[in-house]
């Protein structure tokens, strides 16, 4: 069993359409430590020592937030630029992350259909996503593709985003059971919707 | 009689109620304001109330027996112990030098030797009710002076039970020489001796055992005035039982208090007790007041006189030197002899008793009542010229201690007052090794911090050669964190005029006092209980279920509101126009509100619809709407 840590950062969780049902959906799912970094930071003011303990307690590390301006809320920055540290992290002896799995869990405004060469974003979601695939990379750790909700607006309730909700806690029971191919999950673009294709039914 | 007892009560009431409030108004004090009521309608003026004061005066001692309760619920064991040196030590050397001194100026006078122990013995005693009251009124008895009076009168209360069982042993009255005089029993010593013991054990494991739960169980039935009267019965049974086993009732009940010092009911018995004690006690001096016999002063004024200015003047004498031996300052000694020169309200008992055991006549005795009697009244006007005309000419400390002399080492920061809060500010600095020069105004202060390794220069910081003589011409910061405005001001006044270089930082008690340092130049300024309150509000509102991070950031939003309309209210202020000043105020608050609705600080990216792809259809210009949406989050 994996052990799944969820690094959640959203600055106004209270008006959050999607990540806080999200959030709430994670929840559920036994085996999964959420760790609510504005919550916990208000002032961002990071207790590294104690992120790094965090992140060597768990074998998947997924970033839950808001896609805001291409990337995420500024304490996730924050958190890269304490916590990954030099010889931790990366560098010389910096080994603490390698074999570990990561990827973005991350709601946009925009369509799925803008995020494309010919869209008004220019980009996909996958190569928006290049500095953390990079960061990743470098700490030695396995990239997935994203679990990327799109048009986040368009939520209004509840059953607006039951298939979602249905997939990502698929995605983290997956993760957490080793059932997941993470081969074809890491090449893929969109967790949301290639999830089934990636999970082996139980055999009944 | 029934009627009696109600026209009597009418009467005292009206008198305290005429004469206390104005004695207080003149500054005389509500204890003089009583005694002058109690003179007012005794026998010698008005005439309404007779020779029966007598009797309302044995019933208004209780005050007396209730404020020693009170006084011990003040008193946690623990500081009782602690102050056993001044109680054992210098009560019991305040009685005896008092009793032998008085006692000798008696013979002096033609006493024989018999009847001038007994007066020695009796002028030894203060007066509990009127020196506590008039210490409490005055807010002195929280002093060192204050401290060292009260247990002066603690040691002479527990000394007048062996001095009730010696006076017989004076007395020509042969019959009820060997028995205990408080107990009607002819027991053999040993066996009271353990009854007092049994009774002192017992009252601690009622206050200990009984008390709690019967209160927990009051508190269940939400029972005001069973409250009431439970509190008042601890009070009256242990009062009860000490007269039973022949100690002091007050005695007992301030033991009561110290046991019951320390329980959650500690308030509760207080907010019970304060009014009766502060009835009867008014009583008590009222009745102390109608029993001045004027007569008998009228038929020989000069010698009643010189009685009461003699016996206060070697009481006054003694007390001073013994608060000298027992090393207090010179305003202690002051207040301690001057609050303990009269003679007590168990002078009335002892003479009573001395004349019941034939010790001396009835003639002398009344006489010796007026001038006790005269000298509890002359108390609080001593008082008035202690504070008004003694104590400012003894108690200048900073003329007692020499201003330290400073050695310059070029720290970059000057810091005057260095308490509660400029220790927070040094502790900060000096943890990021920057240097201090601390300058303080208090000499415990100044020795604390020494004993900490700190080196704090007693001084007063606003005296511009001192200010020199700290660094202030090199400095690069000058903090201003004395607790006093008035202080505060002076200091800023003389930085600026002497060094208007030195930037200053300062501490402030309120608004008037931030704008007038904000008129004086000093850069910032900070209301000193501000950072304590703003995080209290931030905590609040996490608790009301707030998140953190939006917690902080409408507490931010409303702090940089609140600085702005700060520094814009200060002109309003300084204008005079009080109207516009509110009017002003009141707009700021509505202000505060809508800032937290309308314009929220937590209003990112999402909500304004800027990412919508509806939104940016409709505004064509895609770029355009990211710009707009960036200046909003």
């Amino acid at each position: 069993m994996r052990r799944v840590l969820i690094l959640f950062a959203h600055p106004v969780v209270e008006r959050s359409r999607v990540n806080r049902r999200l959030l709430a959906t994670a929840r559920e799912v036994t085996g999964v430590t959420i760790h609510d970094l504005y919550e916990v930071y208000p002032t961002l003011d990071i207790d590294v020592k104690r992120e790094q303990r965090l992140l060597l307690d768990h074998d998947v590390i997924v970033f839950q937030h808001p896609f805001y301006w291409y990337s995420a809320p500024a304490i996730l920055k924050e958190w890269q630029d304490l916590v990954l540290e030099h010889g931790w992290a990366y560098g010389h002896g910096g080994t603490q992350l390698r074999g570990k799995i990561t990827l973005n869990a991350i709601s946009t405004g925009g369509p799925e259909s803008s995020y494309h060469r010919d869209g008004y974003n220019r980009f996909t979601i996958r190569e928006l996503l290049a500095p953390w695939n990079q960061t990743a990379h470098l700490c030695g750790m396995r990239f997935l593709a994203p679990f990327a909700v799109h048009a986040a607006l368009q939520v209004i309730g509840d059953r607006d985003l039951e298939s979602q909700r249905a997939a990502y806690q698929l995605l983290l029971e997956a993760l957490r059971d080793d059932r997941l191919d993470l081969d074809r999950a890491a090449a893929a673009e969109n967790l949301v919707v290639s999830l089934p294709t990636l999970v082996p039914r139980e055999v009944a | 009689m029934t009627d009696s007892v109600l026209a009597q009560a009418f009467i005292y009431l009206c008198a305290a109620v005429i004469f206390v409030p104005i004695a207080k108004r003149l500054g005389l004090g509500a204890v003089l304001g009583y005694l002058i009521a109690g003179v007012a309608i005794g026998p010698f003026a008005l005439g309404f109330v007779g020779h029966e004061g007598n009797h309302v005066m044995h019933f208004a001692e209780f005050g007396v027996v209730m404020m020693l309760f009170l006084v011990g619920l003040e008193l946690r064991p623990a500081l009782l112990w602690q102050m056993r040196r001044p109680i054992l030590g210098l009560g019991g050397m305040q009685v005896a030098v008092t009793a032998a001194v008085v006692g000798a100026a008696a013979l002096a006078l033609g006493a024989a030797v018999k009847p001038a122990i007994a007066i020695g013995l009796t002028f030894a005693m203060s007066s509990t009710a009127i020196v506590l009251s008039t210490l409490t009124e005055r807010g002195l008895l929280k002093c060192r002076g204050g401290q060292s009076s009260f247990s002066v009168l603690l040691f002479q209360d527990i000394s007048v039970i062996p001095i009730l069982a010696v006076f017989p042993l004076l007395g020509l009255a042969t019959t009820t020489a060997i028995t205990d005089p408080t107990s009607e029993s002819g027991r053999p010593a040993w066996l009271s001796g353990l009854i007092v013991i049994a009774a002192v054990v017992g009252v601690i494991a009622i206050g200990r055992f009984v008390v709690r739960p019967v209160f927990q169980f009051l508190a269940g039935a939400q029972l005001r005035e069973a409250f009431t009267a439970a509190a008042l019965a601890i009070v009256v049974g242990i009062a009860l039982l000490m007269l039973q086993v022949g100690l002091s009732p007050a005695l007992g009940t301030f033991l009561a208090g110290v046991v019951l010092a320390d329980s959650e009911y500690r308030h509760e018995l207080e907010s019970d007790i304060e009014p009766f004690k502060g009835l009867l006690l008014g009583l008590f001096f009222i009745s102390v007041g109608a029993q001045i016999d004027f007569a008998l002063i009228g038929s020989r004024p000069l010698q009643i006189a010189g009685l009461v200015l003699g016996t206060m003047t070697l009481k006054l004498v003694v007390m001073h030197a013994l608060g000298r031996l027992f090393g207090l300052d010179r305003a202690s000694r002051w207040l301690l002899a001057i609050s303990l020169a009269q003679v007590g309200e168990f002078a009335f008992v002892l003479l009573s008793f001395a004349v019941q055991q034939r010790i001396f006549g009835t003639e002398l005795a009344s006489t010796l009542v007026a001038t006790v009697a005269i000298s509890m009244v002359l108390t609080p006007p001593a008082f008035i010229v202690l504070e008004r005309y003694v104590l400012p000419r003894v108690t200048d400390s900073a003329e007692e201690r020499p201003t330290d002399e400073i050695i310059d080492e070029g720290a970059p920061v000057v810091i005057a007052g260095y308490g509660r809060f400029g220790q927070i500010v040094g502790r900060l600095l000096r943890a990021n090794r920057i240097q201090l020069t601390i300058l303080d105004l208090d000499p415990e202060m100044v020795d604390v911090l020494a004993r900490l390794g700190i080196k704090c220069y007693y001084g007063d910081a606003s005296r511009s050669d001192l200010l020199h003589a700290a660094g202030c011409a090199h400095a690069k910061l000058f903090v201003v964190a004395v607790d006093n405005a008035e202080t505060a001001t002076k200091i800023v006044e003389t930085v600026r005029a002497h060094f208007p270089h030195l930037p200053i930082v300062a501490r402030c008690v309120d608004r008037p006092h931030y704008w007038k340092l904000r008129g004086l130049g000093v850069r910032k300024v900070f209301r000193e209980t501000f950072g304590s309150a703003y995080e209290t509000g931030i905590e609040a509102l996490k608790h009301l279920g707030y998140r953190a991070h939006t917690a902080h950031r409408l507490a931010q939003r409303w702090r940089k509101h609140e600085e702005s309309v700060l520094e814009e209210l200060g002109d309003l202020w300084r204008g005079g126009d009080r109207d516009t000043y509110f009017k002003r105020t009141r707009g700021a608050m509505d202000e505060a509100e809508r800032l937290m609705r309308d314009e929220d600080p937590t209003v990112y990216s999402e909500g304004h619809g800027g990412w919508d792809n509806e939104s940016l259809r409709a505004d064509r210009n895609i770029n355009e709407a990211a710009v707009e949406d960036s200046e909003v989050s």
